[in-house]
């Protein structure tokens, strides 16, 4: 059984269709790239998988139950997180906060235990504090150090897009959305984090979905590729068997001129 | 541009008063048969050290209790965005609670001989009272205005203002109700430091800072004050986070309840007395604090209560009466107004800065 199915997925917005007959699978410890030109309808459909849009027609199911309708935090609390591709922190919490925070829907600890100061509240500050100290030295020294206590706001921009996937990692996700995780970076960062992308499946076991206009990070990284075009899926298959598809060459560049006569 | 003028000529005019008025104080502390003093207010005759440490001890009590409602506001604002103008009927139900509760204690002669666990317990109903309100409120009048203009919860917010000072006008009638006396051991003058102070203000300081540190420990320490920050910085992300938005909300609504319950006990031991209107005016002042201190921060907050009950109580004697103006002791409201006009000129964003959440700092 697959971790993700999607069935007849379309999405409308007014009239207009953001995305329309997308079916596919995602299978447990696969990398999959979702692609396509602007408008193609790639965050959307992170948004329908998050819980933040309701789709109009079709079905999301996640490890054969539907995640149709529920709100963004249960969803998050089965088992998916995402990135955005505009990075969206809490700008005035610390990177460890931020972090920290993530974990809310692992951890069941109220408010009367901190209060109380109990034993258990104070093993559960402890073990998310360490979680959250282990997910961040997951991006080597970048994030650690006196940067744990630095408000993310203050965060260069590389550091905060892997902030954001630190944040996702820790809310224990089995299915990770990376939205545009490279954009934007220079390419010895984008080398660095594509390596970090394949290591992610690796080290911590995550299904992942990726946004991405970068095609060399789409090439290394991914084992099946999707194509969206107008919200429509015009291709899928490997990096190689969709590159050389002719619908997605019109996509990406246009319709060659006919000569006229 | 006209407006512009307008408002400079306020700035100019307000600080040149508030200097004047300290150059004149200076000068009749110093020499009271001055010419100034003989022009503006001959009969002027300054203050000794201990009225000004009295002045800062009322001050800071009743600051302190201002600063207790002003994080409901400035908690709210954070959270939702908007000014719940009916946070101070949440207050005033505290007061009103341990009022009805310690008049019966009082009847049966448990308020004398065991007065410690009435005070445990009407503190313990005030904050229930004012905690259940408060989460109505939300739950009743605020959930389902959620995704509407900042500006209809506000308006709502006056309306259930209104409904509840009614509420109880109809219920417990228009009277003052008076809390029962005392106990000697706990009013009565203290001194310490120097400073001369009645047991009831200094209980007022210590219960208002325990509070603050409290608040501080959970909305800093705890995962559900950081659920809480998460929150007011980005709704959607937070619930990405597995966070229970309404959840959280409601606990907002509910621990600014509960400081609300606990000043209104403070005020209630403090002047005695109580009726349906004593929500209002703490309430107003209290959310001056809140724009003082920088709308949104609890920090600030606490310290925009303090500096504002101060100033209300120190600035009429020490500004305004070497200016001459007639009848000082009553301008404190006055007082505590110009002060917002003053802030709102010169640092819109309070004195220890907003906090703002992400969309708006984008």
């Amino acid at each position: 059984m697959s971790l993700l199915e999607i069935k007849d997925l379309k999405i409308t917005f007014g009239g207009l269709d953001a995305l329309s007959g997308l079916n596919f699978d995602i299978n447990e410890g696969e990398i999959v790239s979702v692609i396509g030109p602007n408008g193609a309808g790639k965050t959307t459909f992170f948004n329908a998988i998050s819980g933040l849009v309701a789709p109009s027609e079709g079905d999301i199911e996640f490890e054969g139950d539907s995640i149709v309708g529920l709100d963004p935090s249960t969803v998050t609390s089965l088992g998916i997180a995402r990135t955005f591709q505009n990075v969206r922190l809490f700008p005035n919490m610390t990177v460890l906060e931020n972090v920290m925070v993530a974990q809310h829907c692992r951890t069941r600890e109220l408010i009367y235990g901190a209060l109380l100061q109990t034993k258990a509240f104070k093993k559960e500050e402890r073990e998310i504090r360490e979680r959250a100290e282990e997910v961040l030295g997951f991006f080597g020294h970048r994030l650690i150090g006196y940067r744990l206590d630095q408000p993310a706001f203050a965060l260069s921009y590389a550091n905060r897009r892997r902030l954001e996937i630190a944040r996702a990692m820790a809310t224990q996700p089995r299915l990770l959305l990376l939205d545009e995780p490279v954009a934007g970076m220079n390419p010895i960062e984008t080398a660095e984090l594509t390596a970090l992308i394949g290591r992610l499946r690796t080290e911590w076991g995550f299904t992942i979905v990726v946004i991405e206009h970068d095609m060399k990070v789409v090439k290394d990284v991914s084992d099946r590729v999707v194509v969206l075009d107008h919200g429509v899926p015009i291709a899928q298959g490997s990096y190689d068997e969709v590159s050389s598809d002719p619908n997605v060459i019109e996509a990406y560049l246009g319709r060659p001129v006919e000569a006229k006569a | 541009m006209t407006v512009d003028r307008f408002l400079t000529f306020i700035r100019v005019f307000l600080v040149t008063m508030i200097v004047i008025g300290l150059l004149a104080f200076v000068w009749q502390q110093i020499d009271a048969d001055n010419p100034f003093a003989r022009w503006r207010n001959p009969g002027a005759r300054g203050l000794t050290g201990d009225q000004f440490k009295g002045l800062l001890i009322s001050g800071l009590s009743q600051g302190s209790m201002y600063g207790l409602i002003a994080l409901g506001y400035s908690m709210v604002y954070g959270v939702l965005g908007f000014i719940n103008f009916a946070h101070g009927e949440v207050f005033m139900v505290g007061a009103m609670t341990g009022f009805i509760a310690s008049e019966k204690f009082n009847d049966n002669g448990m308020w004398e001989s065991n007065f410690l666990l009435c005070l445990a317990l009407i503190v313990l109903m005030a904050i229930f009272f004012s905690t259940s309100l408060a989460v109505l409120m939300e739950r009743v009048a605020y959930r389902p205005l959620r995704n509407s203009p900042r500006l209809i919860p506000l308006i709502t917010s006056i309306g259930v203002s209104f409904f509840i000072q009614n509420l109880v006008l109809g219920l417990f009638g228009p009277s003052t109700k008076s809390y029962p006396r005392l106990p000697e051991w706990l009013s009565k003058q203290r001194s310490i430091l120097t400073f001369e102070i009645a047991g009831t203000r200094l209980m007022v300081l210590v219960v208002a800072a325990a509070s603050m540190g409290v608040l501080w420990y959970i909305v800093e320490r705890t995962k559900t004050g950081k659920a809480m920050r998460a929150v007011a910085e980005d709704k959607e992300i937070a619930s990405l986070m597995g966070i229970d938005v309404n959840r959280t909300i409601v606990t907002t609504f509910a621990v600014g309840g509960a400081m609300a319950g606990v000043g209104g006990i403070l005020w209630g031991l403090m002047f005695r007395s109580v009726t349906h209107m004593t929500g209002f005016l703490p309430g107003v002042k209290a959310f001056t604090a809140a724009v003082v201190g920088g709308i949104g921060n609890l920090g600030g907050a606490m310290a925009g209560g303090i500096s504002l009950g101060s100033a209300e109580s120190i600035a009429p004697l020490l500004i305004l009466e070497p200016l001459g103006v007639p009848g000082v002791s009553q301008l404190k409201d006055a007082v505590a107004f110009t002060v917002l006009v003053l802030v709102l000129l010169f640092k819109p964003s309070g004195l220890f800065g907003e906090r703002l959440s992400s969309e708006e700092r984008a």
